[in-house]
């Protein structure tokens, strides 16, 4: 069965997203247009309110989004927002250079997206596309009905997604017209449904939410389980919570500036991928049914030149951590995956050093790497590490910085560390939509506390456990049950992701409980826009490389994320 | 050579004292890297165009001032205009005064908004002249070395 999800023309979404940016001062106004140029978006402008109104009265169907400042000469901010919201349904978002609360309150209240604070920075901008995907899917998901079948429902969902844009936008933009008759009438149900529903309000009180984490939690342990029992409680309001709860996990992780390294690491490893992502193209291009169109459009359109990215290597101290710490990956990857779970779970128990992982051995990468040819998850894993082993030259300090990472302690780099493991996909979709990268030419500071991240992300938290050796490791108690949640979270998104690149069903099955949370947690990264006046970047070299990784990995996460929606908390 | 990299060097210098004193901040860097070769000479356009707006805001605040009764609500909304402006190309002293000219708007107080007033003139003069002499002192670095 398929699973199309909507792109923009010329499969290159999020480019070409629409946008209307309203802000009577003329600099601003420049200066945004130009930002969301260099996003790839068709931006028009407008200086004011009341122009911006009649022109989306005129044509609604010809934005997806729309940005304004709060404070404007003509007309109060908050009234735009309030008829754009109310007449034309369209995503809006607030600018302003007051962080005020109550603002941001009204704003909120408003129905505005989001309230960016003034100064803007590319990569929130860079993130604009997701409030339009979202709104559409919750759309969808309040009329969704409790079926199981989770794939048919993403199809109705995307499909209705594509009726609505595909009727509304000549050109098809947004959507992939899909053949699917017998979900017609199921849509034009759902539209009518649609009109009733009306979104209840689920209150999260501390009990709930602990219900919650406590779900979250045992998810990691087992597929099926992880209910919260509690009536009433829709996935959607699972998802929204989940949602919010990767924002305040990410935002945790935000307190570093050492995130963009991140950043930087994680496209210097995609080059190390570059050899590897044939293989993992082929295995995309073989997914057939399994694979959403996203993954085989993503394969058609992988252009390894521009996966390469120009982050030269003069920036890693010659080494073997990568290549070590994948390798050592794996061999924990031997154990079952309920063992890994359980050390996941000890994950802030452990120090971490290398002698208590079990079998760790840094010559044993070959062999740990033909032990572990087994399930596709593990397969894939194997495929990314084999590919570390023959591209890794990379420094010893990655694996010396990992445990200094680990005296950071700092939640996030967890939160971070998946990455690592979608980076072949990272390098796919790099080549799509706007990955022209201006980290290239941009010498790179190493930030200690992000290596360990990269390594961390090889898909696996005993591989972090590993990487991350520290004379002073940070206490359990120092850890959060957020932070076991971000290395499960962690954990599953890799399980996640090498199932897609697998073409392992069975395993997507199993594993669709973990990809919501996994794929929200990439979105938290990729949100780091999403909080209003919270700024920590250092440098702005780090912020365009960050932008950059970010911009492609939650472009993919959320790709993946629209299918698996429905199952993450399927029961 | 040696002519161009005196100048290079200058130009490097002017820019930094901008940062170190104080009179911008990172959003300036953000719209140097927004230049690109659509938009070779972004910066300065923007600078330009922020300079006209700011002068326009700063002589409606002058009018302001200068009727009686005092409308402070008025003031204060050139004011929030005027530092949102500033925002837009790093002005953080001009944006600072901005501030406190707002401050003493809620409090009532005249003589504050007065004095602050005549600071944020200052400011507003003295970054121009700077970035002025700056733009000017890039144009004549060739386009080949111009970083």
């Amino acid at each position: 069965m398929e699973n199309s999800f909507p792109a923009s023309r010329g499969d290159n979404f999020p480019a070409g997203l629409r946008v209307l940016v309203v802000d009577d001062d003329p600099t601003w106004l420049k200066i945004l247009e130009k930002m969301l140029c260099k996003c790839s978006y068709e931006v028009t402008t407008c200086g004011l309110a009341r122009v911006a109104l009649d022109m989306l009265r005129e044509r609604r169907e010809k934005f997806d989004i729309v940005i304004s400042d709060v404070n404007m000469s003509d007309m109060d901010g908050f009234k735009l927002l309030e008829q754009v919201g109310l007449e034309m349904d369209l995503p809006v978002i607030m600018m302003s250079v007051d962080g005020e609360t109550s603002r941001v309150m009204k704003g909120v209240q408003h129905g505005a997206c989001d309230y960016l604070l003034k100064p803007v920075r590319m990569k929130e901008l860079k993130n604009m596309w997701q409030h339009v995907l979202r709104k559409k899917i919750h759309e969808v998901g309040e009329i969704e009905n409790q079926d199981i079948n989770g794939f048919n429902h993403m199809e109705n969902r995307l499909e209705e997604f594509n009726e609505k844009h595909i009727h509304s936008r000549g050109d098809i933009g947004f959507a992939k017209k899909r053949k699917d008759f017998d979900s017609k009438e199921h849509i034009e149900q759902n539209f009518t449904d649609a009109a009733s529903v009306k979104k209840a309000r689920v209150v999260w009180s501390v009990d709930l939410h602990q219900k919650f984490v406590d779900a979250v939690n045992q998810i990691g342990f087992d597929s099926k389980s992880g209910m919260m029992n509690v009536p009433g409680l829709t996935r959607e309001n699972v998802a929204s919570h989940l949602q919010k709860y990767r924002l305040y996990l990410s935002r945790l992780q935000k307190q570093n500036e050492e995130v963009t390294f991140v950043g930087t690491e994680q496209s210097d490893l995609r080059s190390k991928y570059t050899s590897g992502t044939f293989s993992l193209q082929n295995s995309i291009a073989i997914q057939g049914d399994h694979t959403p169109d996203n993954y085989r459009l993503l394969a058609k359109d992988i252009h390894l030149k521009d996966m390469i990215p120009k982050i030269s290597e003069d920036h890693l101290i010659e080494g073997r951590s990568v290549q070590e710490t994948e390798t050592r990956f794996l061999l924990d990857n031997s154990n079952n995956e309920s063992e890994k779970i359980s050390n996941v779970s000890r994950f802030g128990v452990s120090a971490f050093t290398d002698e208590r992982i079990p079998g760790l051995d840094y010559k044993r990468n070959e062999i740990c790497i033909s032990e572990h040819n087994q399930s596709g998850f593990r397969g894939s894993q194997l495929m990314q590490s084999t590919q570390l082993v023959r591209q890794a030259q990379k420094s010893l300090t990655l694996k010396r910085k990992c445990s200094q990472l680990q005296q950071a302690g700092k939640h996030r780099h967890f939160g971070e560390v998946y990455l690592h493991t979608p980076t072949p996909i990272y390098s796919i979709i790099s080549g799509v939509g706007d990955s022209s990268s201006p980290s290239s030419d941009i010498p790179l500071k190493f930030n200690d506390d992000s290596v360990s991240q990269i390594e961390h992300s090889a898909t696996d938290t005993n591989f972090l456990k590993a990487a991350s050796k520290t004379d002073s490791s940070p206490s359990p108690e120092s850890y959060s049950s957020d932070y076991k949640n971000d290395v499960r979270c962690l954990e599953s998104m890799t399980q996640k992701v090498s199932v897609k690149t697998e073409v392992e069903l069975a395993f997507l099955n199993d594993l669709t409980p973990y990809s919501l949370q996994s794929y929200g947690f990439f979105e938290d990264i990729a949100l780091n826009g999403y909080g209003v006046g919270e700024d920590n970047l250092t440098t702005d070299i780090r912020s365009i490389i960050y932008d950059e990784w970010q911009y492609n990995c939650e472009y993919l996460f959320d790709l993946l994320e629209v299918p698996m929606i429905d199952d993450g908390l399927c029961t | 050579m040696m002519d161009h990299s005196h100048i290079h060097r200058e130009v490097a210098n002017m820019k930094r004292s901008l940062f170190d004193q104080g009179y911008l901040d990172g959003q300036f860097h953000q719209l140097e890297d927004l230049e690109d070769d659509l938009s070779p000479n972004f910066v300065e356009e923007v600078v330009t165009l922020f300079f006209r707006d700011s002068s326009r805001l700063i002589r409606n605040a002058e009018q302001a001032l200068e009727k009686t009764p005092h409308d402070f609500t008025k003031l204060d909304g050139i004011m929030y205009q005027l530092k949102g402006s500033s925002s837009s190309i790093g002005a953080v002293k001009v944006r600072n005064e901005c501030s406190n000219f707002r401050g003493f708007c809620n409090q009532g107080n005249m003589e504050g908004c007065l004095s602050s007033f005549q600071k944020l003139k200052r400011e507003h003069l003295v970054l121009r002249q700077k970035l002025e002499n700056y733009f000017q002192m890039l144009t004549q670095v060739t386009p080949a070395e111009n970083v």
